[in-house]
């Protein structure tokens, strides 16, 4: 008698704990009053992660920061969709002979702390930004500017152990090629001639800050205050390792004009989940899809998913070090290596799709490409070919074999299964023992890259910062580039480089940055491997999603419903 | 009493030391550059770097390192992590949180399972007891991540009954289900637990002799068997809220839970040692004072357990 009472008075427990749940569940994931039309004041919800610098546009370097700040902040130029450079806060850009330019700042542009925005905003912005004092992370982009040697100096100091340390040594505070004739022009005087130097001015190392970041940037990167489509809700609206709330700044009149009443990025530490919040309709939009569903978000998200190809590429770079890839039969073998990766069957099978085989040493999506260029056809698939050019290259050298040939890289984020099927080609077509050198941090093989200490390949990847040919090229293969850690170098690449920026027309630029490639195909210093397409999936409270030419999300044109 | 408390107290600083000693020494054995690792495929310019590779002292050598650690956590500064943001501040985020979902996690597994334990006791071998059994043995054989995932799959997104995961704003109601799956394999061993030691101590002599003193069966129940049933229950409790402290890394996960778990996981892919240590460090504080609750909750339950000798 007693016991059934007592397991009524249980099952009544369990029962108020389900009611419990019920409540957590409130906030509306399946509201029922669905709008036909969009709600333009509706906040929607988009993954992202912790951010990991303080929010300031010149020293935000990686993507969970740069989506906020690109938000946040208008520039001189914006992109649009297609990569496009619209102009902004410029009213206009001029140069006749592509070193000396002239930008007209519109009038009457503030801050959303009423600051005016003028030219000097910009001056002392940049010359913030290219300081080496301030430690900002992209002050590099201001490397053309005459004058940028002065403000970026460093001393180097060499320790007794053989270490080296690079200390901030500034000889000058501003850059002697910027200045601001009056509130509304601003005079750029290049280094050399630059033709595609225009094209950066949308990068968010060049956007304008306000004078209290200047004095203070810590304390304002924590609550940043911008001129862009979004403003931070309120002081401390970026809480750590949780979220970041955007609303719609009103008072905006740019060509980004936002189409919700907000945004608010919450942090995953791993995209599994926000792909279950977004099945239950608790997170609005996702750039990041886990690996295993690839496969599924199709099915997943029917009409509510899209790819569109966007300007990341990846290469299996050659150390120039390594003797088997030395000379003339290391010439070989690197066509060799090449035709031996089959790139569709990869990129289909291994990808879905989310691939497309690589044409050339930039993505199809930058302004310029050219598919087909000279040498591009060791791109192609030919298992024949492959083993010919080996066969050459054994008569002039033999292939030291006694080591596996390694493929380094780290193998989160799904690159072992493409490796995988890289070294099994490199296996059955040439005959070789091939495998993954596998790395539990993409830093752990950065490092050896930069100590030039790997015992083979690499996998290495390039999203564009701005919609330019150059920005494929030049950052990664001309000599001493900043990304060039094989320390690739080739003095008529270099050279076809320099005229190309020194270019009058962006047409004539694009020419000499397309016969520069034509170097690389024929010294290979890495394999184009495949460009990507950048997969993203909406819930049921957006209308639709789409990507920019970098592959971010355009959050400020997504509407809810 | 006092005397043993405070000897207890005291052994906190050997492992305290030891523990610290060892994250920190594998932290610092790690591969790979952790300020590098800060950065993509971009890198800054050598100067950012260097400036932050000395803020932190990583050029300087293991021991000065985590001398370095100790004396700040002696001065109640734990400092920065390497994103520049206070490591305290951090800690106070992430703790409250994970401590909500411990307790939570704790009185499911200990009101259900003591329940359920103590019926499935009494009657042993009839149809209660028996499903119960089933049961218990299927939830443990189950991993953790897969009943999370299925929890999920289920009332998070088919139903519709709770969140799918829990975010921003962490309060009771959102962390139930992460609790539930958390708690639910505990419950299990909790409930086998007080069934083994109910059944056994229902045939003992002073159980007889207060039901016939003519006490009232749920007298007899609470506050003879059950008294006595709990001191194996309590100590498996008292371990595994340590254990549920330390931040249950897959449910939390699974739930994107802002908590220990969760800050843990970021710190070590990230090899931040200060951050691993201060938490770490928290931790062991938790792990002690935990057992010794455990241990002066055994005086209570069974006077002839006495510490003042």
């Amino acid at each position: 008698m007693r016991f059934t009472r007592t397991s009524k008075a249980l099952g009544m427990v369990a029962i108020a704990a389900l009611a419990l749940t019920g409540c957590g569940a409130g906030g509306g994931s399946n509201d029922g009053a669905s709008q036909s039309a969009g709600d333009p004041n509706k906040v929607i919800t988009a993954y992202s992660n912790e951010p990991q610098n303080p929010l300031l546009p010149a020293n935000t370097n990686e993507v969970y920061g740069g989506r906020v700040v690109e938000l946040l902040f208008e520039g001189l130029r914006s992109y649009d969709a297609d990569g496009k450079p619209v102009n902004s806060l410029a009213e206009s850009i001029e140069s006749t002979d592509a070193q000396n330019w002239t930008i007209k700042v519109k009038q009457g542009q503030t801050f959303t702390n009423g600051e005016a925005i003028t030219a000097k905003t910009f001056v002392d912005s940049w010359n913030f930004a290219a300081n080496s004092k301030n430690l900002q992370n992209n002050g590099f982009f201001f490397e053309s500017i005459a004058g940028y040697a002065d403000v970026s100096a460093v001393t180097t100091e060499t320790a007794a152990d053989g270490k080296t340390t690079t200390t901030p040594a500034p000889t000058a505070e501003t850059m002697s090629g910027l200045t601001a004739t009056d509130d509304s022009t601003l005079t750029v005087k290049l280094a050399q001639p630059e033709a595609d130097w225009s094209l950066r001015l949308g990068y968010s190392a060049f956007f304008p800050l306000p004078s209290a970041a200047l004095a203070d940037p810590k304390a304002f990167g924590e609550n940043p205050v911008g001129n862009g489509p979004y403003k931070f809700e309120k002081t401390g609206s970026w809480v750590h390792d949780q979220s970041i709330s955007l609303v719609k700044n009103a008072d905006y009149s740019g060509p980004r004009e936002s189409k919700n009443g907000g945004v608010t990025f919450k942090f995953y530490t791993d995209p599994g989940p926000a792909y279950t919040d977004l099945q239950g309709n608790n997170l609005d939009v996702t750039d990041v899809l886990p690996s295993n569903a690839l496969k599924t978000y199709v099915t997943d998200f029917q009409d509510r998913n899209a790819t569109k190809p966007v300007a990341t590429d990846s290469t299996l770079n050659i150390p120039g070090y390594n003797p088997n890839f030395q000379g003339e039969a290391g010439k070989l073998r690197r066509q060799a290596l090449s035709y031996a990766i089959n790139r569709e069957e990869i990129a289909k099978v291994v990808f879905n799709g989310t691939r497309t085989p690589a044409k050339a040493f930039a993505p199809p999506v930058i302004d310029g490409f050219k598919a087909d260029l000279k040498g591009s056809e060791v791109l192609k698939f030919d298992a024949a070919k492959a083993k010919e050019l080996w066969a050459q290259a054994e008569k002039i050298k033999p292939y030291d074999g006694s080591k596996p040939l390694q493929i380094a890289s780290n193998t989160d984020g799904g690159n072992k299964e493409w490796i995988d099927a890289v070294a099994n080609g490199f296996k059955n077509n040439l005959g070789i023992q091939a495998e993954i050198q596998p790395f539990a941090k993409f830093a752990e093989v950065l490092n050896l890259r930069k100590s030039q200490s790997l015992p083979g390949l690499s996998r290495a990847g390039w999203q564009g910062d701005y919609p330019s040919l150059y920005n494929f090229l030049g950052p990664v293969w001309a000599t001493g580039a900043s990304s060039n850690y094989e320390k690739y170098s080739n003095p008529a690449f270099d050279k076809l480089l320099q005229e190309g920026l020194a270019a009058k027309t962006t047409d004539e630029a694009n020419a000499k940055f397309n016969q520069a490639q034509e170097i690389l195909f024929e010294d290979l210093p890495g394999l184009p491997l495949w460009d990507q397409a950048k997969p993203i999936v909406w819930s049921e409270n957006v209308v639709k999603a789409e990507t920019g030419w970098n592959g971010g999300i355009l959050y400020y044109n997504i509407t809810a419903k | 009493m006092v005397r043993f408390i405070l000897k207890r107290l005291l052994q906190v600083i050997p492992v305290f030391i030891g523990t610290t000693l060892l994250v920190y020494y594998m932290v610092f054995a790690l591969p790979g550059d952790p300020i590098a690792a800060l950065f993509g495929d971009r890198q800054p310019p050598q100067a950012v770097i260097d400036t932050l590779r000395s803020q932190y002292h990583l050029d300087e050598p293991f021991w000065v390192q985590y001398g370095l650690f100790l004396q700040n956590l002696f001065t109640f500064n734990l400092g920065n992590d390497f994103t520049g943001q206070p490591i305290a501040a951090s800690l106070a985020r992430v703790f409250p949180v994970t401590a909500m979902l411990a307790v939570e996690a704790l009185a499911i597994q200990a009101i259900f399972g003591v329940a359920f334990g103590v019926f499935a006791g009494l009657r042993r071998g009839g149809w209660f007891d028996s499903t119960v059994l089933v049961v218990s043995l299927v939830v443990i054989a189950v991993p953790t991540f897969v009943l999370g995932f299925v929890f999920q799959l289920v009332f998070g997104v088919q139903l519709g009954w709770a969140k799918p995961t829990v975010g921003a704003n962490a309060d009771w109601g959102s962390l139930l289900l992460p609790a539930v799956v958390l708690g639910l394999v505990s419950f299990a061993y909790v409930l086998r637990l007080t069934r083994a030691s109910v059944s056994e101590n229902m045939n003992a002599d002073y159980v007889r002799t207060a039901t016939a003193k003519g006490l009232s069966r749920p007298r007899v129940v609470i506050a003879h068997i059950l008294r006595n049933s709990l001191i194996p229950v309590v100590t498996y409790l008292g371990a595994n809220l340590g254990g549920l402290m330390g931040g249950a890394i897959v449910t939390e996960g699974i739930f994107n839970v802002p908590g220990v778990g969760n800050k843990l996981y970021q710190a070590v892919l990230r090899s931040e040692g200060p951050t691993i240590v201060s938490i770490v460090s928290v931790l062991v504080l938790v792990f002690v004072v935990a057992n010794l609750l455990v241990d002066l909750l055994y005086a209570w339950l069974d006077p002839r357990i006495r510490y003042d000798q």
